[in-house]
């Protein structure tokens, strides 16, 4: 960039050409007032308080919207220009009522600074802050809508800067703010004039936090509320890993905002924004628990959350540590090194999700280790590894830039990863082309500019038709494929009898739009194929993302910025638990458990006889409790009585064991069938890293102390290892990070300092000067000849398809609002006010022909079991297709759906089981 | 609906209104021919307005699900444009009949106040909608009641009883004029002869740079300059044309264009050939039907004639915004958007409508080129008094015997153009003042109404010619009415974009109802506005105000 030299109030200074003039005066310090500029927003130059005067030209010029030209000549304090910029502000003051509605008023800011310079003069006080100034709200505050639970609307104090409108138009792309009428009736409106709580709005706030004068607040006035301490940290949540700030007092966090991350830059979605109140929720566990003598187990009248004292008594720490480690222990000898297993969290940090596998291996013997990866992306994982020998995404989100084309299959991006979905939806609106793929038209499709609505259960068929037509019209990359891939021969043989037209009518979607997508993804300078559990969750995932694999491969999209494959990672550090090892079969980094030497590595270095064999994944873990293989677990933030497929069964499985030690927040289902019930940190309450789905290593920091009793999961793994009499468990959070680093190559480069002081550093990494490979596979894939491999695939069917009996498909998945089991969002106030009742999504004509009107009860069955919930319209379905969230404790989804496999990722089949819905009486 | 029964009943929908199958049959229905293109927002909102009378927001709702747009964009489109009516849910469209009735200064003259009293208590006020509107276009038949799109010259409420009885709502239809421009002004001859190569761009620019051929719609910028400009600019290129002639005073476009299309659609083809664009648009003001109607005859008829090429033409529907007439508001309006001035840089000439480098010209300004061209600039050139050269078409309204469109030498003061063409002051009027370039472009007192009236000669006076609007009143008017109904005229059509013009305007049209102005107040209110507002309107808004704290002292103060 060209360096501009140019005079600034008779001072030469140098400046980008591409730097507005407002920056550089906040660059040197001179202060020009402004309200409709903020740095995530586009300048508008609107309420023209920044203006200053430029010689040589007729008006004055608004320094956030002129750039610097050579030999310029710029005033910032001229009469003139501070004629402007204070008549501004007491324009936009005039039309206030006066109320205040945050601290943090700009308007007021710049009228203070606007009359400080004279009152300095006067005398030298000490200028009070904001927060040592109590704030009186006038009498009969302004017209309010108050309607939605998060967000309050407070015209009269709106001054028409536009902030909310860009933010909510350009930034987070969901165009429910903007302008109505003109002149001076001009007002801020949502959707077609109507009330926030009953617009579109999606809650993220981000309108909130650009609002220069609280016009747009948090509810209950937290925005006049002063915090004692802010803290930086990463959002709970998803796998995109939001960067937050945590405003905390008197121990409670009253707010969080956006801060400026590489995966966020500011912005936040509903839950990280307003689902952090969970953790003050009075049900918190706050003291170690033991079931009370002959209680049964199982989701019974003892079982209440509220009170957990009907199910369990109090115990002291070293009473419940020692019932929990001495029961293991006494399995581990009484029924043989393979007969427990432990269930770790994609919630925790590397640290405790390190630490349980070690715990694991070490202390009960064995690699029955796993955690919900297996419900999630399990198969792609094992597709990926497969083909190119590492199961992490090849492209950032952030890469969506640089994209030409952006495929989306199976994800609904905007409830689930709604963060991520904002680039991709400003990419579009800055010329990329967006194909959305999946049997619901929800979020992403209303902007893309190609929705395939396909049939579920039609992956391959669509996919292979794809692999079909770039064949077939030469549109493959040869040179790519010659050079970086093998077995391009099975693809090519297997797909010769997938003609798009062939598989139209099986994916439901015209041969023509298979074929534009096709050409589309092959003749793109760069595409990017991002998926979820649509694609995922059925027991042909593997083969799903091995066509999405040989798609990518074929056209060469891999390898460059804004390409690649982009599996969206579910859980906020699901990326980072599965690379610290909490899966049976690999250690840390991948290290195969059964590859040669790396059993032997890891046993000198945790000085401990490790078992050769992998271990059991989730539900073959049932299974073997079904089976009374097992007889002790102890599961660490999972809540499987909710999550696991076939919900009757893994209840039932459940009873079956010895001991179940569970550690939580709350006294989750699963809970109900435990001997121990540990209670433990939630993540603002303490410290350690996680990584997200763009292999981003970020840290998470204690913004407030635990309630009672609890305490942190990584000392709570280490006092049951200790108990369970093995070394190597008394290290500092840094240190077993330290330890994890010392065994992970991917991650050498990255020491916890570095991301103390960072915030956040992309892996692989392999040294302190390397700032990490956003972009990997440029020139090999990590696969034994550093080619990818192509995997065909046929078609199979579900395992259960819709029949006489059971006419209806069931997709389970999540909402925006609430997080899988809800144990966290349902006690969120914003969250379970927006969401309150358990919904199933049913197409309108649907409704009709069941004579069931909207919101009346519905009841589904399923061969495995029956729940009844509320019908929602939703048009976004296709006939005969319902959808269940599986959030809801009283309609669990998961009561319903299938436990069938895939068998190479062991995921089970949650996108797809027959069903009936009949009208509730 | 009570309130725990309205929060319930969201949970059963996905978030926001829910569409509704009826509505988006009529969408369907009424937009079939239609690609559902963004541009065209504006001109869909017109057709479920003239087919349903108002716009229901279901219809919007179904019409957003169509174009793909998110309903608050259409709803900031809808309610930015005066002639549209968004009707809630459940709430009353407007009477079938509406009838706009002229309040700006020259029907103001002429007792526009009395006609809307008149009007708002007779008997056909229930079944009929009055709305006070801006100027219509037709001072020099003052005052003016627009009954559906029919307007009612020299108005009286027993003309505007007598159209509603009979029906009177269509517009006139103007008679084909391609003939007579063929025949007997040598039509297209012209465009013609530099298709044929018998005159190259540069010659053609440098009459037009000869002639002093300036912009007519306000601005005055040398249109020979702004084509060579665009020729600098990489294609493609648009063009622009600016029919929303919208300052009260003038009605000079509506009548070269009554009179005669064909000249204006020639200097486009010519304007065109010479900058190299295929596509053009006009955007005619929604007060003008007629016109617009003729235009489109215009159009087709020089289609099916011309055994040459034409670049597209376009005509867009404006729907009730002065601002629109700002040229950069114009480009965004034809986008299909609100009418908000763009900021500069970058100027239009670089990228203007689509993003593309712009030509935009008033229509006069067009319509002057094939003339010149033929004819040559010398005559044009010589014409002049008073110092000045070149000729102007001036909008004379107000208080005098015959107001009208007077072609003139520039340069011409106020008191020849009312004594030469306005045929004097009316009877028992004494002249006291004039505006010489409608409501923005200031007010003189009659001991100034010698001084030339052209482009550059009003700066000293804190006035500017504008398009030459110009307004004349008497001892009878207060200059300090008139200053107010412009302020409040800039009030009603400001888009509300920037805060100066957006709160200065409303603010200043309150001090001045006042009976003795707070001057300084007005002074520092009028400094901002000028200095700081985005746009022409904001920043020419002080202009009628200071000229009476200037020249009417008296009217406002206490000396």
């Amino acid at each position: 960039m060209t360096d501009i030299q140019f005079e600034l109030n008779g001072q030469s200074v140098t400046a980008g050409a591409e730097e507005s003039l407002l920056d550089v005066c906040k660059r040197f310090n001179i202060e020009v007032p402004h309200l409709c500029n903020h740095p995530s927003l586009r300048a508008d130059g609107n309420c023209r308080a920044c203006m200053v005067e430029i010689e040589g030209e007729r008006a004055l010029a608004p320094s956030c919207r002129r750039n610097p030209l050579p030999g310029m000549k710029v005033n910032t304090d001229s009469l003139r220009a501070k004629r402007a910029q204070q008549g501004v502000l007491k324009m936009l003051e005039s039309t206030l009522s006066g109320n205040v509605y945050t601290l943090e008023d700009e308007l007021r800011q710049w009228q203070k600074k606007g009359g400080q310079k004279k009152q300095e003069q006067k005398k030298q006080g000490r200028q009070k802050t904001d927060c040592e100034i109590v704030h009186k709200v006038k009498a009969g505050a302004g017209v309010v809508d108050s309607s939605h639970p998060a967000i309050d609307f407070h015209i009269d104090a709106c001054i028409l800067c536009t902030r909310c409108v860009r933010a909510c138009r350009e930034v987070q792309v969901n165009n429910v703010i903007g302008l109505s009428d003109r002149g001076g009736r001009t007002r801020i409106v949502f959707d077609f004039n109507d009330l926030l709580g009953d617009s579109r709005c999606v809650g993220c706030g981000e309108c909130v936090q650009v609002c220069p004068t609280g016009a747009l607040s948090n509810k209950n006035g937290v925005d006049m509320l002063c915090a004692d301490k802010k803290i930086d940290s990463v959002c709970p949540y998803c796998g995109v890993g939001c960067l937050l700030t945590y405003h905390v007092k008197d121990n409670q966090i009253i707010k969080v905002q956006g801060r400026d991350g590489p995966a966020n830059h500011n912005r936040l979605c509903v839950k990280g924004r307003y689902g952090f109140d969970y953790i003050h929720h009075p049900e918190r566990l706050q003291r170690p628990m033991i079931r009370k003598q002959g209680v049964p187990k199982g989701l019974n009248e003892y079982f209440d959350p509220a009170e957990p004292l009907k199910m369990f008594r109090e115990v002291s720490w070293e009473e419940a540590l020692d019932h929990a480690a001495d029961t293991l222990l006494s399995i581990r000898e009484g029924d043989g090194l393979h007969a427990l297993a432990g269930f770790g969290s994609a919630k925790g940090s590397n640290e405790e999700a390190y630490l349980f596998q070690k715990l694991v291996r070490v202390a009960f013997g064995n690699n029955n280790v796993d955690h919900c990866t297996r419900l999630c992306h399990a198969s792609s994982v094992a597709a990926l590894l497969e083909g190119v020998g590492s199961g992490a995404v090849s492209n950032q989100v952030e890469d969506v830039r640089h994209a030409d084309v952006i495929i989306v299959i199976g994800s609904n991006t905007t409830g689930n990863h709604p963060v991520a979905a904002t680039f991709i939806k400003q990419a579009q609106k800055a010329g990329s082309t967006l194909v959305v793929i999946d049997p619901r038209r929800k979020g992403l499709a209303d902007q893309a500019d190609c929705f395939l609505q396909f049939k579920p259960d039609s992956d391959v068929a669509l996919l292979n038709a794809m692999l079909h037509t770039v064949i077939e019209e030469g549109l493959i990359d040869e040179e790519f494929i010659a050079g970086r891939t093998r077995d391009y021969d099975l693809i090519r043989q297997n797909v010769a009898d997938f003609s798009a037209e062939e598989m139209a009518s099986i994916c439901g979607v015209p041969a023509e739009k298979i074929r534009e997508v096709a050409r589309l993804y092959a003749s793109a300078g760069n595409a990017i194929i991002f998926w979820g559990m649509g694609v995922s969750q059925h027991i042909h995932g593997t083969d799903n993302v091995r066509c999405l694999i040989s798609l990518c491969m074929l056209c060469g999209q891999i390898g460059r910025p804004g390409t690649g494959l982009h599996p969206l990672r579910g859980q906020n550090n699901v990326q980072g638990a599965s690379d610290a090892g909490l899966i049976p079969m690999m250690y840390p980094d991948y290290q195969r458990v059964d590859g040669p030497g790396v059993r032997e590595k890891f046993e000198a270095a945790w000085q401990a006889l490790l078992d050769p064999a992998p271990g059991l994944t989730v539900v073959e873990i049932m299974h073997a409790i079904h089976a009374h293989s097992i007889r002790g677990l102890y599961i660490m933030g999972e809540n499987p009585a909710m999550s696991d497929p076939n919900l009757n069964e893994t209840r039932t499985a459940l009873t079956q064991l010895k001991h179940l030690v569970v550690q939580d927040i709350f006294l989750t289902e699963t809970c109900a069938f435990a001997d121990v019930v540990l209670p433990a940190t939630a993540w603002p309450e303490k410290n350690g890293t996680v990584t997200n789905t763009d292999r981003r290593v970020q840290m998470g920091r204690r913004a407030v102390d635990s309630p009672g009793e609890a305490k942190a999961d990584s000392w709570i793994i280490q006092q049951i290892a200790q108990r369970m009499g093995v070394r190597g468990f008394d290290q500092s959070v840094p240190q077993v990070y330290e330890e994890m680093r010392s065994l992970m190559p991917s991650i050498t480069g990255i020491s916890w300092d570095r991301v103390e002081q960072n915030e956040s550093v992309t892996y692989p990494c392999v040294d302190a000067s390397d700032p990490g490979q956003g972009v990997v596979f440029v020139d090999t894939f990590p696969t034994d000849d550093g080619k990818a491999r192509l995997v065909p695939a046929r078609l199979s069917a579900a395992d259960e398809r819709p029949d006489a009996d059971y006419p209806f498909v069931l997709m389970t998945g999540r909402m925006l609002e609430h997080w899988h089991t809800g144990s966290m969002t349902r006690r969120s106030r914003v969250l379970d006010e927006i969401e309150p009742v358990p919904v199933v999504d049913v197409h309108p004509q649907d409704l009709e022909q069941l004579g069931v009107m909207p919101g009346a009860e519905v009841v589904i069955s399923s061969r495995r079991g029956t729940l009844r919930s509320h019908a929602r319209a939703e048009p976004a379905m296709q006939r005969g297709e319902i959808f269940l969230p599986f959030c809801f404790v009283e309609a669990a989804a998961n009561l319903l759906t299938n436990e069938a496999l895939d068998p190479f990722g062991k995921i089970p089949e949650f996108k797809y089981c027959a069903v009936t819905l009949e009208p509730a009486e | 609906m009570t309130e725990k029964k309205r929060k319930r009943n969201k949970y059963w929908h996905p978030k926001g209104r829910a569409l509704l199958p009826a509505a988006v049959e009529d969408i369907d229905a009424l937009l079939a021919a239609d690609a559902p293109r963004r541009d065209l927002l504006i001109e869909f909102l017109h057709k479920i307005q003239d087919q349903y009378g108002c716009l229901h927001v279901d219809h919007l709702h179904a019409l957003a699900a169509w174009m793909k747009l998110a309903p608050v964009e259409i709803m900031e489109v809808a309610s930015f444009y005066h002639h549209f009516d968004i009707v809630q849910s459940g709430g009353f469209a407007p009477p079938p009949l509406t009838v706009r009735v002229c309040d700006s200064i020259s029907c103001m003259l002429s007792g526009a106040e009395a006609l809307i009293n008149a009007l708002e208590t007779s008997e056909s006020s229930e079944k009929l909608r009055i709305q006070r509107v801006p100027c219509v276009g037709r001072c020099d038949q003052a005052p003016v009641a627009v009954l559906g799109q029919n307007p009612l010259l020299q108005a009286t409420p027993e003309r505007v009883a007598l159209a509603i009885n009979e029906n009177q709502i269509e517009c006139e239809i103007l008679s084909s004029t391609l003939a007579g421009y063929v025949n007997d002004s040598q039509g297209y001859a012209y465009y013609r002869s530099c298709l044929d190569g018998e005159h190259s761009v540069e010659e053609v620019i440098e009459c037009l740079e000869d002639s002093g051929l300036r912009g007519l719609g306000g601005a005055g910028f040398p249109v020979g300059r702004k084509w060579r400009i665009l020729r600098e600019q990489i294609g493609p290129r648009w063009i622009a044309v600016n029919i929303d002639e919208g300052e009260p005073g003038t009605f000079k476009d509506r009548e070269i264009l009554e009179q005669q299309p064909h000249s204006l659609l020639e200097g486009l083809l010519i304007a065109a050939w010479a900058i190299e664009s295929e596509r053009c648009v006009l955007y005619v003001r929604d007060e003008y039907p007629a016109i617009r109607q003729a235009l489109q005859t215009a159009v087709d008829e020089l289609t099916t004639w011309a055994d040459f090429d034409l670049p597209e033409i376009q005509i867009r529907r404006g729907a009730g915004a002065y601002i629109c007439g700002e040229e950069s508001a114009m480009l965004e309006s034809i986008e299909g958007k609100r009418g908000f001035p763009r900021q500069r840089p970058p100027f239009i000439a670089e990228r203007g409508l689509f993003g593309q480098p712009t030509l935009e010209h008033n229509a006069e300004s067009l319509y002057w080129i094939p003339q010149l061209l033929q004819q040559g600039a010398g005559g044009f050139k010589a014409s002049g008094m008073n110092g000045r050269s070149g000729l102007r078409r001036y909008s004379l309204s107000g208080r005098v015997k015959r107001p009208g469109v007077y072609l003139a030498p520039a340069g011409i003061s106020v008191r020849e153009l009312i004594d030469t063409y306005g045929k004097g002051m009316l009877d028992g009027h004494v002249f006291y003042g004039y505006l010489p370039g409608g409501a923005s472009g200031g007010i003189l007192p009659a001991s100034l109404g010698d001084v030339p009236l052209d482009f550059d000669t009003l700066q000293e006076y804190g006035c500017f010619i504008g398009s030459a609007a110009v307004i004349v009143f008497s001892k009878q008017d207060r200059a300090r009415d008139i200053a107010l109904n412009a302020m409040r005229f800039f009030a009603h059509e400001s888009c509300g974009q920037c805060t100066p013009c957006r709160v200065g305007t409303v603010q200043a049209a309150q001090l001045m109802e006042e009976n003795q102005w707070p001057m300084d107040e007005l002074e520092q209110l009028a400094c901002v506005m000028e200095d700081a507002s985005i746009c022409g309107l904001g920043q020419a808004a002080p202009n009628p105000l200071r000229c009476v704290m200037k020249y009417f002292p008296a009217e406002v103060g206490n000396d």
